[in-house]
Parts: C-alpha cells; structure tokens; sequence
C-alpha cells in the first residue's frame, strides 16, 4: 500500500527528497519533509498508565491531543532520558487507514534537506540492526547513513510485540 | 465556505424522507386499515415523489412510483382496500424506489416489473402498456404557511359609497383556508335600522404563504375608514398546543383574565358560561373558537409538512461547531485560572465568558440532539418483515420516542438495535403455538423504551418471550471454562456471558442457528459509545436487555482528581460521593480492600497501585466511589481537586489495546489529563489482580 509519494530508488531515479534529519541513538534518521507538521520544542507529556512502551504519553497541540512515541523503543534502541537537545517532530502517519497526527520523541533535530535518489539504496535483508520493516530506505551522505524511516509501519497498530 | 446545493442532492435527500414518512404511514395503515386520514397520507407522499421525481429527471422512478400512486388511488376511491397484502407490495415497493433513487443503474427492472404485476393483480387491472406520463406537475414548495387574524369593521357608510365587503372576504379566501366568523353585536334594533348602513364585523382566520402585505393589499381601498387589525399568529408545531380559548379571548381583548379565572370554576363549557355570564357576546366566542379550530388545523398541516420551522445543516458544520465550542470551553478555563487572582473586573468578564461558554456549550448540544424516535420507527419495519419471516405474530409498542440523544449516539445505536431486536424475535419471542401452548396470548409483545435517567439515557428492548435460559447459558459458561462448577454467580453476571466473543447464544439458549454476528458485536459497540449493558431475564415472562448510554459524546462533567503530579477526570455520572481513607483506616484494610460505608461493604481499588505512581501516598486519601451498574466501588486518590467541564478528545488507534481510558481533556492550565472508564477500569483491576494472585 505504498503511496506515490514511497520512496522507490527505482522511479525516482534524478530525482530529490525533501526530508527532515533528526538523531536517534546516535545515528541519523530522516522522515520526508511533507509528512511532518510541526517540530516541538520539550513539553510536558501525560504519561499513559498500562500503556505499551513506545508511547510516551500525551501532549496538547493547540486544543489537540497528540499521542507522543518514542522510537527508539520501535527501534529497538535503549530508552534514554530525554535532554535540552530533545525534540517532538509531530508526523502525519497512517494508523489503521486513518490520518493521525503522532509525535515522535527525537534525541535532537538537524535540517531539513535534500536527498538525492542517486545517493539511495534499498534495505539490505540482513546484517541491520534494526527491524527493516521499518526502514523505506538508505542514504548516503559523505560518510554518513541516513536512515529514511517508513513511519506509516512504524506506527500500523497491528505490532503487538511493542 | 457555504457548499453549493445540488437540487439533485436536495431531491435525493427530500425523496428518502418522504420515503421514511410513507413507510411510518403504511405501517400505521396496516395496524388501521380503515384510516382514510393514512390513505390520503400515503397518496400525498406517492404523488410528492412522483411529481419532484419527473422534475428532478428521475424518470424512472417517476413512472414506477406513478403505478403504485394508482392502486393508492383505488384505495382512496374505495374500490380497493389497505388489505395487508397491499402494504407488503407497497413496502416491497418502497424498497426498490429506493433503488431507483440511489443506484438507478443497479435498478432490477425484472423487479420492478413484478412488482407492478402485482400490483395490477391486486388492483384488477393489468399495468398499461403505454408509459404513463407521469404528471411533471411542480409540486408547490411545503413552504412556511402562516397564520393571521384578520378583524375587520368596515365603515358604517361602506356600502353606500358602492363597496361590498362580501367580494373582499371572497379575495381573503383565495389567499388560503379562511375561517370567517360575523360579529352581529353592533347591529341595532329593527327599528333603528338603516337598510344601507353596513353594521357587521367579521373576524377572519387565513392560512396562507403569501406575505402579510398580500392581506394588507386586499384591503387597501377600505383600510383608512374602517377598524382593521390583522395580526399574525403563531402556530404551534404541534396540534394540541394550540391556544386555549381562554387565552385567546384574553390575548384578543375580548374579555379580562380575571373574567375567566372567575368563570372556570362553574361547568359546562367555558364559551357557554361566560356568553351566559354576559362577559363576553356569543359570536365574539364563536369567533374565537374558530380560531382555536384553525390554528389546531393549521398546526396539523405544518406537522405533516416536513418544512415546518427547520433548516438543514450539514452534519460536519455540527461536529465543527461542537469542537469550537470545546476549545472555547477549555480557553475559559483558562481564563479563569487567571482571572482568579487578578482585579474584579477581569474576573467579573471572566465569570460572564463562563456563563455565555456554558450557554453556548448547551444550545450547541442541544441542537445535536434528536429524538430517538427517528431511530425506533426504523424498527418497525424490521419487526415487520422479521414477523413475516419467522412466522410469528409480534406487537411492537414503544414508550419515550421522544426522548433525545446526541446524533452520533443514534446513529451508532441502528446496529446493535437491530441485533438485539432479531434476537427477542429469534429466540425470545415464541411461535403462536407456542404461546397459545404456553397460555400467553398469541402475539408476542416487543417493546422499546427510552427514558432520561441522569447524565445516561436508559434504552430498554424487552419481549414477552421464553426469557434467557440459566442452565444453558451456565453449562456453556462451565464448558469454556468461565466459571467453575457449582462456583455461586448473580444473575447479572451469568447473563453477562451472552455478551463474551464466541459465546453463541444461539448454540446454548436455543437451538436456531446464529446470524453470524454475536451479542459481543452489540456489546462492543455499545462500549465504543461509552455505554453498558444490562440484562434481566424472568424464565417464562421475557427478557429485557437495558442499554445505559450518555447524553453526549463531547462534553461531559468531570471530578478532578490528583494522584502524586498525576491529574485524571472521574466522569460525574459515575461518581456516587467522596470519603476519605484515613491511614488507620488504610492499614487495617491491608490485605483486603473493603471499606465500611454506612453499613455496606465496598470494595475499593489503588488507584496509584493500578497506575503505577512513584512515590508514597499522602497520610489521607480520598475515596471516589463510584457505580457500576448494581454495585458500588472505591478508587482511592491521593486528592480531589473538583469539578471540571470536560471536553472529551478522543484517543487515536495508537491506544485501542488500553483498557481503562474513554478520552483525554484539556485542562485549565493546558496540560492533558486522562478521562478513566470507570467500568472498564474496574474490569482491569479485577483481572489484574487475580492475574497477581495466580503468580
């Protein structure tokens, strides 16, 4: 169910992505540009009792209430303390078909930019540490990755395991 | 922002109204068929549809409807009758207009050929071959009639100057229906009669659409020489509100308030007691009681008319308004957070954005709500076609139609409405045979009530039938486990078990095959709404299956209370009182958490051990006990902070696996605080523990 928009290396071949860099245990993500609203600086969030660990809680987006996640949990990275440097990057995503506005806790955010799909490959199956279902594809810049999250997988409901 | 208006929509949108009138009409019809009133009915709204069909280019629902607006005619002509047969076809018929009005492409001409067949049969006749033409008559827009009084004394000289009241009272009625009464009083003895002088009044009741100026022009020539009054009358929605003629006479002038008062007391009529009286002449009372017919009359027009004094507001605008609203809510609490501190006058603005909040917050609500007879007169038909189906002959009365619920509460109720109700007539309600055998009359009763209790509104089903059958239900239970044998079990509980996934009601209550849905569909969606559920089942005497649903789904009052840094809202209509946990009282409790309110044993839960908040709890605790259902249960906060209007946000999908929790809201201060689902909440607890005390 990949949208137009799915970051295929194939068809956008020439062609650019705006994304938004942001860090995560130390290695650098990048979620494109249209699916985020808004980037948040720390506030206070509502935890939610009994809940699973990758929701943080609950925050108020003027008159809005938005669910926080933490993705380092998703990505099954060790839950830090959030520091001066965090960041909420509220994304549009699509839970269980329905557009929903989710925040997600970032350790700090960079830039937003342009990625050029020449510079992406796709996942390899293996020797990732992480789980690549979650991952739409990789870019290289200099020396660094860049990991593009798929955030519609990262957030489809139906992942009980987290 | 305003969408542009389709007339094909409006059509679309006007026939499946008229389509739900007509099918409330037949069903009347069937129950009376002698009802001249009902047939005339059922012809007005055949010919509605078909006239606005022709307009509007449905052609072909047009020519359809045309066919059964015959038979309708032979009905009213009396050469047929509203035989049941008659009104099965039409009601089939209604159906397939349906069809052609909303999917004509899909429409099954084979069918609708039938069905004309049939009709024919019925009728006598055979369907004419030509097309009819249906009459593209322009139906007269139900525009909004009003009512006006008219008295009129024309000058003593009128006619001697060549005018004749007579042709202008003829004009008055080409305006609309009149009523005219003479007033005589004026008229002198015999004796001193001049043969031309024009001595008589006449009071005129006119029901039109025209403008008021249409009646000001009729007596344009006349109006400077004679007493003229006209006045415009409010018509009442509904028929038996119209005006007493008590009130009447007094708002007219005709006779003092104090008159009446004084004349009630005395039998018989009130018009013959106070002519007699000499309070008031007779034809001034026949005037007025002409009146009082019109308006009744005019009152009943304007109810079967569907335009009556109503807009037509898309759905959306509705929840938009309502969601503006509730931020308003919460800004105002805001504002009053900090106009507590600060000068009287920012306070006393505050305290009036409060109140003008919370009006709005009610009309808002308000103009959510509908009746809930909208949605029982769907279920005629069901019961309709399912008596049909099942062979069982049922009554469906209903009590509280009027009672209102929010929109989407409604509109979510269809469902499991319909679950439950094939289900009394499935499995509750007996054969004919079985019911003569059984000693109970034959028609199996169904009844449906709605009655405001509170914050909830109480929507009952109950049948006359069987009634539920503990044995099995309990063999069932014991077989998945559920509950151990001979382990003691109240009713409520035992029934609660129909409601629990897998568990079919029809493999244990009866041996009829299920419909594929369970009762946990029913339970699960009454839960979406907030709702719950209770059963109460006599063996022999029926079962009644009693939904507890809120008002409202976007505000609601809540009690505000604080575990640690922690704030969570308790909805109001749960809460039953507060009392406090005083540590003594705590450390005794240890082990076993009961409290001893007023005599009665209650069971309370840890709200900060179900939570799971750092840190120790405060010296004294307060105890929030709440209702669920029957019984009663504590949650023991850290404190009560009070009440709080509470806008309800809903939680996204992300939380459709947390139990405990209906919402979010936004406080004061803007931070969010979590709404707890009281039973729901219990529930965890309950399962919660006996996971701990297996471990």
């Amino acid at each position: 169910m990949r949208d137009s928009n799915a970051i295929d290396p194939r068809a956008t071949d020439g062609e650019a992505v705006q994304v938004l860099t942001l860090g995560l245990g130390g290695e650098i993500f990048a979620i494109e540009t249209e699916r985020v609203r808004e980037v948040l600086d720390l506030i206070p969030i509502t935890r939610i009792p009994n809940s699973r660990p990758f929701i943080k809680g609950l925050i108020n987006v003027r008159g809005k209430v938005i669910t926080v996640t933490d993705l380092r949990v998703k990505f099954g990275m060790p839950p830090m303390p959030p520091t001066a440097e965090s960041r909420i990057v509220v994304t549009e995503v699509q839970v269980e078909g329905v557009p929903t506005l989710v925040g997600a806790l970032a350790d700090q955010v960079f830039e937003a930019t342009e990625l050029p799909s020449a510079s992406m490959e796709e996942v390899p199956r293996i020797g990732m540490r992480w789980r690549t279902e979650f991952i739409r594809a990789i870019g290289k810049r200099g020396d660094d990755f860049i990991i593009i999250a798929d955030i519609d997988q990262v957030f489809a409901a139906a992942d009980a395991v987290h | 922002m305003a969408a542009a208006v389709n007339p094909a929509d409006v059509f679309r949108q006007e026939a499946a109204e008229l389509l739900a009138t007509l099918e409330t009409t037949l069903l009347d019809l069937e129950a009376a068929p002698n009802d001249k009133d009902l047939v005339d009915q059922a012809f007005r709204s055949l010919h509605t549809l078909k006239g606005s069909g022709a307009m509007f280019g449905w052609e072909a629902l047009a020519d359809f409807t045309h066919h059964v607006e015959s038979a309708f005619q032979k009905v009213r002509d009396g050469v047929l009758t509203a035989s049941h047969d008659l009104i099965s076809l039409t009601l089939a018929s209604l159906d397939h207009i349906r069809v052609l009005l909303e999917r004509p492409e899909q429409a099954d001409r084979v069918r609708g050929d039938a069905l004309l067949a049939a009709f024919a049969d019925l009728a006598g006749t055979h369907a004419p071959g030509v097309k009819a033409a249906a009459h593209a008559r322009p139906v007269a827009a139900a525009c909004q009639t009003k009512v006006f009084r008219i008295r009129w004394r024309p000058a003593r000289d009128m006619m001697a100057f060549g005018g004749n009241p007579l042709l202008l009272l003829n004009e008055l009625r080409e305006l609309g229906p009149c009523t005219v009464t003479p007033i005589v009083d004026r008229v002198p003895p015999l004796a001193e009669i001049d043969p031309a002088g024009c001595y008589l009044g006449w009071d005129v009741m006119v029901t039109t659409d025209k403008p008021r100026s249409a009646i000001d022009d009729v007596f344009i020539f006349v109006a400077s020489d004679s007493e003229l009054t006209i006045d415009e009358l409010a018509v009442e929605d509904d028929a038996g509100a119209a005006p007493r003629l008590g009130e009447i006479l007094v708002k007219r002038g005709d006779v003092a308030a104090r008159d009446i008062e004084e004349e009630l007391g005395h039998q018989p009529r009130l018009g013959a007691m106070l002519v007699q009286a000499g309070k008031v002449s007779g034809d001034r009372v026949a005037s007025a009681l002409g009146e009082q017919k019109h308006l009744r009359e005019a009152a009943k027009v304007r109810e079967t008319s569907t335009a009556g004094n109503t807009i037509r507001v898309p759905a959306e605008r509705l929840d938009n308004l309502m969601d503006q609203v509730g931020e308003l809510v919460i800004a105002q609490a805001r504002l009053m957070q900090i106009a507590g501190g600060g000068s009287p006058l920012l306070k006393s603005i505050a305290e009036d954005i409060e109140r003008l909040a919370g009006e709005l917050r009610d009309t808002t609500m308000s103009v959510r709500m509908l009746p809930i007879g909208t949605l029982f007169s769907r279920f005629r038909r069901v019961v309709h076609d399912l008596s049909r189906e099942l062979g069982k002959s049922v009554e469906l009365t209903m009590a509280g139609e009027e009672t209102e619920l929010d929109k989407t509460v409604i509109e979510s109720l269809n469902d499991p409405m319909v679950h439950l109700i094939r289900n009394a007539m499935d499995h509750g309600l007996g054969t004919s045979e079985q019911r003569r055998g059984q000693g109970k009359p034959e028609t199996g009763r169904l009844h449906l009530s709605a009655v405001h209790s509170g914050a909830s509104v109480l929507i009952t089903i109950s049948d006359d039938g069987k009634g539920l059958d503990r044995v099995a239900i309990r063999a069932k239970a014991e077989e998945r486990g559920m509950l151990q044998p001979g382990q003691e079990i109240t009713d409520a509980e035992l029934f609660g078990c129909i409601f629990l996934p897998g568990f079919s009601t029809a493999a244990t209550v009866t041996s009829i095959s299920g419909r594929g849905v369970g009762m946990d569909v029913v339970k699960r969606a009454i839960d979406g709404l907030r709702g719950t559920i209770e059963v109460s089942s006599e063996p022999g005497k029926g079962t009644a299956i009693t939904l507890k649903l809120p008002l409202t789904l976007a505000i609601i009052d809540g009690l505000l209370v604080k575990m640690a840094d922690e704030r969570y809202i308790v909805p109001l209509s749960a809460v039953e009182e507060c009392v406090e946990l005083t540590s003594k009282e705590d450390h005794r409790s240890d082990g076993r958490s009961f409290l001893n309110i007023r005599g009665e044993i209650v069971a309370f839960v840890r709200l900060r051990h179900l939570f799971e908040v750092a840190g120790a709890a405060p010296k004294i605790q307060k105890v929030v006990i709440v209702g669920i259902g029957q019984s009663r249960i504590g949650l023991v906060v850290d404190q009560v902070l009070g009440q709080h209007q509470t806008v309800i946000k809903s939680l996204s999908r992300l939380h459709d696996d947390q139990e405990g929790f209906s919402g979010a809201t936004i406080l004061g201060d803007g931070s969010v605080a979590l709404i707890l689902d009281v039973p729901h909440l219990v529930k965890f607890a309950r399962e919660r523990e006996t996971a701990t005390r297996a471990a």
